[in-house]
């Protein structure tokens, strides 16, 4: 269970590094934003944004069970964090799809 | 050896970090979703806030720290890039990351 | 009677046999019947075949086990079964692997003790409910057996990574009041060949035979590492 968490963590990691620098270039047109947001009000974009979404809360509970793992006195139950990080992420996409 | 500790470290700070200005950020993004703002509004409420910029700043920085500290790890593991060309490789990325993230941070927050 | 289908991996091919399922079949058995009834020149390694030596490690179905310890019912899927040898390791010959590379991970990563007495000295007294002792009590059991780190991923990926068994000694060490070496101990392990490269995946803590968990003496050891070099002392 671990190794696919962090296999998971690994590569919303990849997805992420390689979308923020686009994501950042678009907010900083400014205005120009509009035209921008207009092409946002599509479906496949709006699946896109909720699949980024995503991706962040996997790549956060991955990383908390990590910096769990590293930091916190070891304990028997923490072979368990993998299931707690996999819950957060699909908790979080639930919460954002029923939001959309 | 020592560098390499202290980027180990500074990832792990910089995702302590990261943690608590993800939770802001998604929780503002779900907000601002079930509003369906335009440009204009959303720029109308935050232009000149300097909470949110500095909280940004911040939000930015620890990024530029964090992404490619642990692209580095990727690189290696799976291209087996490795030594100078690979950390010269990441640094600009740092930087690039850091230089976008701040002019957006500008465009919208200042 | 039924019959177990064996495919052992014999360098880059798969060979095939049968063989006579029985009770209480343990891998081993499996493998000791291959070389003594079918094809004696099966290179495989063994020694006490009860669960104390290590020397029978191989991966079975995917998974680095004790091939003694493993009892066929418990992993065979349907009459198949798979063996080959650990991975991580260069192979000699079948199921046989070099354990030099993974011993030298050893010494490198300072897994002796280093002592600071001398004869005239009284014994020291460590106190086995102090909560170092416990530390490294948690990790004492390690008899080099190499499944850690044929389960690691990172060592898979990292040719330099010393691997979990190396570092979980060197934390059993750093925890050992007596060791005079600690500041060595700690420059070798740190880095991006040591601790600081383990990803937490949990492979060596799920199949490590005697329960030890590695991961736990390398999360020590990052935080140690850590402490030191801000301290200006690694």
């Amino acid at each position: 269970m671990s190794r696919r968490v962090a296999l998971v963590h690994r590569v919303s990691g990849i997805a992420l590094a390689l979308f923020l620098p686009a994501h950042f270039w678009v907010l900083g047109q400014g205005l120009a934003m509009d035209g921008f947001l207009k092409w946002t009000e599509q479906p496949l974009v709006k699946a896109a944004e909720w699949g980024l979404v995503v991706l962040l809360a996997a790549h956060l509970g991955g990383g908390l069970r990590v910096l769990a793992l590293e930091f916190l006195p070891w304990r028997d139950w923490h072979k368990s964090l993998a299931a707690g990080a996999a819950a957060l992420a699909l908790g979080a996409g639930l919460a954002f799809a029923l939001a959309l | 050896m020592r560098t390499q500790v202290l980027l180990w470290g500074a990832q792990r700070a910089s995702a302590a970090l990261l943690a608590l200005c993800v939770l802001v950020h998604l929780a503002t993004l779900v907000y601002a979703v079930q509003g369906g703002l335009s440009a204009a509004e959303i720029l109308a409420r935050t232009r000149g806030n300097l909470a949110w910029l500095a909280f940004y700043t911040v939000f930015v920085l620890a990024v530029s720290v964090h992404a490619p500290i642990g692209l580095r790890a990727v690189l290696g593991e799976w291209l087996g890039w490795r030594g100078r060309s690979c950390d010269a490789a990441v640094g600009l990325f740092a930087i690039v990351l850091c230089a976008l993230g701040l002019r957006a941070v500008m465009a919208v927050f200042a | 009677m039924s019959t177990l289908r064996v495919r052992v991996r014999r360098g880059d091919a798969f060979e095939e046999f049968d063989v006579p399922r029985r009770e209480s079949q343990t891998v081993l058995d499996v493998v000791t019947h291959i070389q003594r009834h079918l094809d004696p020149t099966l290179a495989y390694r063994y020694a006490c075949r009860v669960g104390m030596c290590g020397s029978c490690a191989m991966t079975v179905n995917g998974a680095p086990r004790w091939t003694c310890r493993t009892h066929v019912d418990q992993v065979a899927q349907g009459d198949r079964l798979e063996i080959g040898p650990l991975r991580n390791l260069p192979v000699i010959r079948d199921l046989v692997t070099d354990m030099r590379e993974f011993f030298d991970k050893w010494a490198r990563a300072q897994g002796r003790f280093r002592g600071r007495s001398r004869r005239a000295d009284d014994f020291a007294r460590v106190a086995p409910a102090s909560a170092a002792r416990r530390l490294a009590d948690a990790g004492i059991e390690c008899i080099g057996c190499g499944v850690c780190y044929a389960a690691c991923d990172v060592v898979a990926q990292n040719p330099a990574y010393l691997g979990p068994a190396a570092l979980n000694r060197a934390w059993t060490l750093l925890n050992d009041a007596r060791d005079a070496a600690q500041g060595e101990r700690l420059r070798a392990v740190a880095g991006d060949a040591g601790c600081q490269a383990c990803h937490t995946h949990l492979s060596c803590t799920e199949r490590c035979p005697k329960a030890i968990s590695p991961t736990a003496g390398i999360a020590g050891l990052k935080r140690a590492t850590l402490a030191a070099a801000l301290r200006g002392e690694l």
